[in-house]
């Protein structure tokens, strides 16, 4: 990609953008067209990641494991539904990942976990998220107990208005109280760790990156 | 019967098999009484006496076959009886000398045949059948010792309803009775004249020792055998002292006697010869009475001993008759009586100990905490020992783990007493441990916690978060919640999860800790579980709210002493040191994630740990060390309340030594306490007024405040009297204040002492501590003594010198001494009868209060109209002040001294001391050091030279060369009195040959010199009195 091309694409999603300045957004394209390679150069194809691609980037970058969660990640990040993390996408999700305001992270995690997208997080979804979440007791009878019970807890503890399903506002004002229970039903956001390392391993030399602007 | 014959009768040494009864008052009175209840059973129950024994009682009798007669078969060497059983057996059956008898009705007639003997029957027969019981009524019946007969009478009654079971049941129930009266009978007998042996002795000297110690409440000063060495036999006595009864011997020292050395035996307690000078061996005769026991002896010897022991009686007796009852062998019917009452008893022990505690003297005035303690201590332990009434019989079994968690802690404490002092001693009280007992009815949030303790364990992250929040549902802050996470294992759960990476778990964990860390007994679980230096480690994390979380948690559990040796040892005080070092701007961003939070509320939480770790010397010093006088400095130019009361609190705690209120004062920190103590917040002005209570012991730091403008808040904060809390700290500050003149009169000016006197009445002991104190230092001040007088001060003063807490005594009498320089004063506290009081405090057994009150009559004696007469109306009183020259006290002795010197003017009175033996015991003061001492020793030798032949007896009692080198002394005080004291000895010759000898001409001679007339002329008196003597001896020479 030329400079020309690369410039003009950082100043509008600069534009876009109210958490990265210029040179961030710059590291952060630079950084997909990275990630994205060869791939790019095929004609006729959108670029950009495919599920695989991001959920591999999701698993080393940022430390998640939870296949069905990095489904529901990239569901978040590809807003158009193409099946493919383009590089407005791409600096557009990050911005939430590393910089988003709670409000932001709130409406995120929310819809991640709404497995269907009915506007409810249900009891069905909540169990299967949370299905691999405690260690199997082959002593007791009913493997599942143990899950339902602790859906029925964290059901007690959300469900303000007792509907048996957790609505946008349960959640929100669940989280306002108590801010770990932002990603209740499982680590959607980067941890703090590994969003340090990111942050100082894409936006590092600064300098560098003015001689590149300048020459 | 059983039981009675088995445990109480006395038998031989060798008593297995067939043993033999001893011959004691107390078996003879027990087969005195099996005869009469076998003489009465024939009259009492004739149904019950015809029924025949499964076996016969058979034994070796004396009895010959001729004694036998009607009703018997007599042949020459056999009697058979005419009565049989059912199978045409005999009842009795004698074929010399075996015997056989299987009817009561029998037994009761041989009784009757016997006569003189039948104490000798009866004897025979007991040896012969050990279990009597089971040979009437079967081996069924053996159980009957235990005290599950009624439950087996009853199981026997009801499961048949053959005649004669239930015929065998009266019986039984007979012998039961019997037994009980046996025991009861002999239980009287024994309690009525039970001789001492080395074990009960044993018990006393320890229960005493337990109840004895420095302080008033005690009941002696100390006990201590005089040989360590016990001797098989429980005696400590040596062996050739044995064989006369003695047992051990004791040193005791009682707070109003000479120690006593006391000589144990199993007649009784007496007092012995002591111990002799040279060797230490003991002098073994008897020198006065013998007394049944060590406390009688102690009671009438000691009129301390018996106060205090009548205040502790109940206890003391409690205690006592725990230690018989374990003496004697528990039988079945006193045994859940006994164990019960142990049971109560140890508490009570514990509760008494800790009364103790706090009622010890701390001159450092450390009220705040011991407000506290009692305020919020006692209620909570009560409770909890009604709960342990409540299940007495349960905790029986539980209670021996729990002992020896007590005293692996109690070991654990002396260790830490060794490595560090605190300034705060009573809040290191050990609570007792205390679980739930598994089969209690255990409340619902237990199961509902302890599921949730599981998921913590067996959860991944996300479920472990879920059941962290959850768990944060319940009230944490009650004791049920926080016993219940510990009991199932919840605390080892959220300390671990300290050690992971996962920070959303640390969060959730700490969130918990924090909580439930007020609970004093979680802080030792979670000290116990290593928790602290994790908790310690997080403090370097890069997130500032684990952080906080971190240093909030370690100030809940660094409450006793030894949490803040581990805070400090892992380097936590460094940490926390740093954690004030917030960043200055106040423009942060808002809390934008769950991991940052604003540096201010760092800093805060930082403080708030800093401020707990500080109540430890050690750690007072590290955060010297660590730089964080300058940071708390600059925190206290904040004005967030939060911040500055824990900031104000920890500089309150180092204020206590003397090099961090240099510190203090560097740092410019008084400016800012006395700006705070205009503050709304009642704690924050507290703290500051306690601060400044703690600083003002310098005399800088008072004109500080004062330059600063804080005494007019603190004079009107004292109208405020309803936070005693407060009031006790401001009281404080004021009272330091008041040391420096200027600021006197400053509170004069803001109406303080009047204030003050109207706090004298109706206000806790702290307060009024130190409101007297500063009474008696604005006193020494005339216009103030004449407020005193004058808003009716004197009264409640003089009111107060019956009290017992010996701060506020010493305080006291300094203030009724300093009211006593106004002779218009002096006629009030005369007519109260003060200069008594104060008289009989110097039998006080604390020096400080004998010291103060000594100093205090000094004025009282100068001022009083007919003072030489009122001194003599003292009983005792004159002897009293002369014997108290026996004191090992600087202080005493030279307020003693003092006094002397007052009391001596009196020609009368200096007479009566005299012969109490006043100059030999002032010449033997005379070698000391002690410029204080120097000078009120020489003033009153030189008063006391005014009687009889005083002067010779200084000089044989070589007082006079010691005076001598008082004069290279630098204090003028010393040479004035000095040469005063020098100048009446030199009327005799031969002190003057003593002084011209010691070369005090010379001195004096310098002395001469002085600016100081007084100084002079006695000088010059004391040389022209050398100087004559040596014209008359040359005179009489060359004559």
């Amino acid at each position: 990609m030329n400079r020309k091309k690369l410039q003009k694409l950082t100043d509008t999603l600069t534009k876009n953008c109210k958490h990265f300045n210029k040179f961030e957004v710059n590291c952060l394209i630079k950084l997909f067209y990275n990630l994205v390679g060869e791939a790019t150069e095929r004609p006729g194809a959108a670029t950009g990641l495919d599920r695989n691609a991001f959920r591999n980037i999701l698993h080393m970058t940022f430390g998640m494991t939870d296949d069905m969660i990095m489904d529901r990640v990239f569901r978040g990040f590809d807003r158009d539904n193409d099946g493919i993390v383009s590089v407005t996408e791409w600096v557009h999700g990050l911005s939430l990942f590393l910089r988003g305001s709670l409000e932001e992270k709130m409406k995120y995690c929310f819809d991640v976990f709404d497995l269907n997208g009915d506007g409810f997080i249900s009891k069905e979804e909540m169990f299967h998220m949370l299905k691999n979440s405690l260690l199997k007791q082959p002593s007791e009878e009913d493997p599942d107990e143990g899950i339902k019970d602790l859906v029925e807890i964290t059901l007690k503890k959300m469900d303000y208005d007792h509907d048996g399903k957790l609505s946008f506002a349960d959640y929100e004002k669940a989280v306002r109280e108590e801010a770990l229970l932002l990603e209740a039903f499982g680590p959607c956001l980067p941890d703090p760790k590994s969003q340090m390392e990111f942050e100082a391993q894409v936006f590092k030399d600064p300098n560098d990156f003015h001689d590149n602007m300048n020459s | 019967m059983g039981v009675a014959l088995a445990r109480l009768a006395q038998w031989t040494a060798a008593s297995y098999g067939t043993g033999t009864l001893e011959i004691t008052p107390l078996n003879e009175i027990l087969l005195k009484e099996i005869i009469i209840f076998v003489e009465h059973f024939i009259y009492d129950h004739p149904q019950e006496a015809k029924f025949s024994f499964v076996e016969p009682l058979e034994w070796k009798t004396d009895l010959e076959p001729s004694a036998f007669e009607s009703g018997y078969i007599v042949s020459e060497t056999t009697v058979t009886s005419e009565e049989v059983d059912k199978n045409g057996q005999p009842l009795l059956f004698l074929s010399v000398p075996q015997i056989k008898v299987r009817s009561f009705r029998q037994l009761s007639q041989l009784v009757f045949i016997a006569k003189d003997t039948k104490l000798k029957e009866a004897q025979a027969c007991v040896e012969a059948n050990r279990d009597p019981v089971v040979k009437i009524l079967g081996s069924d019946y053996s159980t009957m010792t235990e005290d599950s007969s009624a439950f087996n009478i009853l199981h026997k009654i009801t499961s048949s309803d053959d005649p004669e079971s239930e015929m065998k049941m009266r019986i039984a129930i007979l012998l039961k009775q019997l037994d009980l009266h046996l025991l009861s009978y002999i239980l009287r007998h024994i309690s009525l004249q039970i001789c001492l042996n080395p074990e009960p002795v044993k018990k006393d000297i320890e229960l005493l020792k337990s109840f004895s110690g420095k302080g008033e409440q005690t009941v002696l000063e100390s006990i201590d055998y005089t040989s360590d060495y016990e001797f098989s036999n429980g005696c400590r006595a040596p062996p050739w002292r044995q064989i006369y009864g003695e047992m051990c011997y004791v040193l005791v020292k009682p707070h109003d006697v000479e120690t006593l050395c006391i000589t144990c035996s199993t007649e009784g307690v007496f007092l012995n010869g002591g111990k002799t000078d040279d060797e230490g061996e003991i002098d073994y005769e008897r020198k006065g009475e013998v007394y049944k026991d060590l406390v009688t002896f102690l009671k009438e010897k000691s009129a301390k001993f018996s106060e205090n022991m009548s205040k502790q009686d109940i206890r003391f007796n409690e205690e006592q008759q725990k230690n018989q009852i374990d003496e004697v062998p528990t039988y079945a019917i006193r045994k859940s009586v006994s164990g019960s009452d142990k049971n109560k008893l140890e508490k009570n022990q514990i509760n008494f100990r800790k009364n103790q505690m706090t009622r010890r003297l701390e001159p450092s005035l450390n009220w705040r905490t011991t407000v506290d303690f009692k305020d919020r201590k006692t209620p909570a332990k009560d409770s909890q020992e009604e709960k342990h009434g409540g299940k007495l019989e349960k905790t029986r079994t539980s209670i021996s783990p729990g002992r020896a968690q007590l005293l692996r802690k109690s070991v654990d404490k002396v260790e830490e007493m060794a490595s560090e002092s605190s300034s705060e001693s009573e809040e290191d009280e050990e609570p007792p441990d205390h679980r739930q007992e598994a089969n209690a009815d255990l409340p619902s949030e237990y199961w509902q916690i302890q599921k949730l303790v599981k998921y913590l364990k067996g959860g991944n992250q996300t479920a472990t978060v879920i059941a962290l929040c959850s768990m944060r549902d319940f009230n944490l802050a009650q004791e049920t919640c926080q016993l219940a996470i510990r009991d199932v294992g919840g605390l080892e759960v959220l300390i671990n999860l300290l050690d992971t990476d996962e920070v959303k778990c640390k969060i959730g964990s700490l969130k918990i800790l924090k909580e439930i860390s007020h609970n004093p007994q979680i802080q030792r679980n979670i000290v116990d579980l290593g928790g602290l230096p994790i908790m310690v480690n997080i403090l370097d994390s890069p997130y500032k709210s684990l952080k906080c979380l971190a240093a909030e948690t370690i100030a809940n559990v660094a409450k006793f002493k030894r949490a803040r040796r581990v805070v400090r040892q892992h380097g936590g005080i460094t940490k926390l040191v740093s954690l004030l070092d917030c960043a200055q701007n106040s423009i942060e961003p808002a809390q934008s994630s769950l991991y940052e939070t604003r540096d201010v509320e760092v800093a805060r939480c930082g403080a708030l740990a800093l401020w707990s770790c500080s109540k430890s010397y050690s750690n007072k010093e590290a955060i010297r060390k660590a730089g964080g006088f300058p940071l708390l400095a600059r925190l206290l130019k904040t004005s967030h309340e939060d911040m500055l009361i824990p900031v104000v609190g920890t500089l309150q705690e180092c204020a206590s030594e003397e090099n961090y209120r240099a510190a203090i004062k560097a740092e410019r920190i008084i400016e800012n306490l006395v700006k705070n103590l205009n503050s709304e917040n009642e704690q924050l002005q507290e703290h500051c007024a306690m601060a400044i209570y703690q600083c003002a012991e310098d005399e800088e730091t008072r004109d500080l405040v004062r330059l600063h403008g804080g005494l007019k808040p603190l004079a009107s904060l004292l109208n405020n009297t309803d936070n005693k809390e407060r009031l006790a700290a401001v009281t404080g500050a004021i009272w330091k204040c008041s040391i420096s003149k200027e600021n006197v009169t400053k509170f004069r000016e803001y109406k303080a002492i009047e204030t003050l006197v109207g706090l004298l009445t109706d206000q806790p002991e702290e307060v009024l501590v130190n409101v007297v104190g500063a009474l008696g230092e604005c006193c020494q001040d005339r216009e103030n003594r004449v407020i005193v007088r004058k808003c009716g001060g004197i009264q409640p003063l003089v009111n107060l010198l019956v009290g017992i807490n010996q701060a506020l005594l010493v305080n006291v009498t300094k203030a009724v001494g300093a009211c006593a320089v106004e002779p218009e004063s002096m006629v009030i506290i005369d007519r109260l009868d003060g200069v008594r009081l104060l008289w009989s405090l110097l039998k006080n057994p604390h020096p400080d209060v004998k010291a103060s009150a000594a100093w205090a009559l000094c004025p009282c004696i100068q001022n009083a109209k007919d003072a030489g007469e009122m001194v003599r109306s003292f009983v005792g009183g004159l002897e009293l002040v002369v014997n108290l020259l026996k004191s090992d006290n600087k202080e005493v002795l030279s307020s003693v001294c003092a006094a002397i010197t007052n009391i001596a003017k009196d020609q009368e009175n200096l007479a009566v001391i005299t012969d109490h033996g006043v100059v030999p015991l002032l010449s033997k003061l005379a070698n000391t050091n002690n410029d204080k001492l120097r000078r009120h020793l020489a003033e009153a030798i030189s008063r006391c030279c005014m009687w009889g032949r005083n002067r010779v007896a200084f000089g044989e009692h070589k007082a006079v060369a010691p005076l001598v080198r008082y004069l290279k002394s630098s204090d003028t005080n010393v040479h004035r009195a000095t040469a005063q004291a020098l100048y009446q000895l030199s009327e005799d010759p031969d002190n003057c040959i003593t002084m011209h000898e010691n070369a005090a001409v010379k001195l004096l001679l310098d002395m001469v010199g002085s600016p100081d007339q007084e100084l002079q002329e006695a000088a010059a008196g004391c040389i022209s009195n050398i100087r004559r003597l040596a014209l008359a001896t040359e005179k009489a020479r060359y004559n």
